[in-house]
């Protein structure tokens, strides 16, 4: 008999059944670590992320300033080829970073950062802040998280066309207009709280005044060009950080609360962790949510006996997901069974010890 | 009407500076903070958000992050600082006496 096909949506009957079975807002399990160590890990930097926050940039500068000088010649391609991957795909993982909040210490900063790259990426920064929140909160419990890249069984024009923002986009543009005229969708409803959404609507009808600014400009110039600047690199440079990003969860387990059964970590090399910003190591990133990216790779260190093996490279995670995503058309029940280590884990609730009822004075 | 009943959390000691410590007592968890400054604060133990112990969080200052989604709390006086999180923490009287911490968690 065929498995059932099963609601993602956030407002169907798979919500309420998470809640019946304790999948929602539950107790993962953690791989144990000292407090000390975890306070050390959590601890924020500057240095690291205003030195890779001035690269990023200074690069986007230099390749967009290229593409320009360099217009109806074939240098052309590949300045605008890294543009647009600085411009697509960087920001998606710095929208992440400076989302959680955890990547500089100097607030201004993270957050202006993350207006600017949320901008980049087309994600509204209010909206994606608070279903990153529920997607860390409930991930891959179906009913509850609404960052689900591949719902069984899989769809595969939504994956190809995502590979250039095409869906995500499409769906995008009538939430922002939507929002400007101060409606929220119903999935956002389940998620962005009451006291949020004037800041919703307000950054919406932002992005639309800019929006409207460089239409009108290129109207004025006869000339699609800056859309290919602002706008247009959010499609045509988005393809690295779906390529990353399928990786994260793809194929494995829904429905658990231990996030080394429904999560990847993938060893890269440095370019790659430059533009990922060292999301390669999403296991640990859901575990320890608050570490800095800069620091997932000493987490890693410290957990990795606790965790199922590293992917060598994202060719060995994709051997493993475009198979399970074949099979997943047939059989929707089917997952990756990740083998958990011969430790046996017990699963914690908080790092530090509860101090019990003291006496009454 | 508010009636005192202070107790026994733990050893001053117990508690780093720029620390949390998680205490609970009676079905109820709470958060004993001790700050740069020395001084000894405490608050409901659980975000407002998602309902995570701030005792696995961040101590920065006088803020207080919760680990799972980045909240902030101003644990001094229990405000919320700003998204995930929109509704604030209560806050108990605390005192320390003869290195150890006492906490109010009287009821109203």
């Amino acid at each position: 008999m065929a498995a059932p096909i099963r609601d993602y949506s956030l407002t169907g009957p798979e919500a309420a059944r998470a809640a019946e079975r304790g999948l929602t807002h539950a107790v993962w399990y953690r791989s144990p670590l000292a407090r000390v160590r975890i306070k050390e890990l959590m601890q924020r930097n500057d240095y690291p992320a205003l030195l890779h926050l001035v690269i990023w940039l200074a690069l986007l500068v230099v390749s967009g300033t290229g593409a320009y000088l360099t217009l109806g010649t074939w240098w052309c391609v590949p300045f605008s080829f890294v543009y647009g991957i600085l411009y697509g795909s960087c920001s998606d993982s710095r929208w992440h970073e400076f989302g959680h909040g955890t990547a500089l210490r100097t607030r201004w900063i993270n957050d202006a950062a993350f207006q600017l790259a949320a901008f980049m990426v087309f994600r509204e920064p209010t909206v994606w802040r608070w279903s990153h929140a529920r997607h860390h909160t409930d991930t891959l419990i179906v009913g509850r998280d609404p960052e689900v890249l591949a719902k069984r069984p899989p769809s595969f024009w939504p994956l190809v066309l995502n590979f250039f923002a095409l869906q995500s986009t499409a769906t995008a543009i009538p939430r922002l207009v939507s929002h400007a005229l101060a409606r929220l969708h119903e999935e956002e409803q389940q998620f962005v709280p009451d006291m949020e959404q004037a800041r919703v609507f307000r950054t919406a009808r932002i992005w639309l005044l800019i929006y409207a600014l460089v239409a009108a400009y290129s109207i004025r110039i006869h000339s699609m060009l800056p859309w290919m600047f602002i706008g247009l690199p959010t499609l045509y440079g988005s393809w690295l950080q779906f390529y990353f990003g399928i990786t994260q969860h793809t194929g494995l387990a829904e429905d658990t609360l231990d996030h080394r059964l429904n999560s990847r970590t993938i060893y890269m090399n440095p370019i790659f962790r430059f533009v990922y910003l060292n999301m390669n190591y999403h296991t640990e990133h859901h575990m320890y949510p608050m570490v800095p990216y800069y620091k997932l790779p000493e987490l890693h260190r410290e957990l990795r006996h606790d965790l199922p093996p590293a992917y060598r490279s994202t060719l060995a995670a994709y051997r493993e997901i475009i198979p399970a995503l074949l099979r997943q058309r047939k059989d929707p029940s089917y997952f990756v069974r990740r083998t958990l280590p011969a430790v046996e884990s017990v699963p914690t609730v908080v790092g530090t010890a509860a101090r019990q009822a003291g006496a009454v004075v | 009407m508010r009636v005192a009943q202070w107790i026994d959390a733990c050893s001053a000691a117990e508690i780093e500076v720029e620390d949390v410590l998680r205490f609970d007592h009676d079905g109820r968890t709470y958060a004993i903070y001790r700050s740069p400054d020395d001084r000894f604060y405490a608050t409901e133990g659980l975000c407002t958000h998602e309902q995570v112990h701030l005792a696995d969080g961040l101590v920065m200052d006088h803020i207080i992050e919760c680990p799972k989604h980045n909240g902030r709390f101003d644990y001094t006086t229990g405000q919320a600082k700003g998204a995930p999180v929109c509704i604030g923490l209560r806050t108990y009287p605390i005192r320390i006496d003869e290195g150890r911490v006492l906490i109010d968690v009287g009821i109203e």
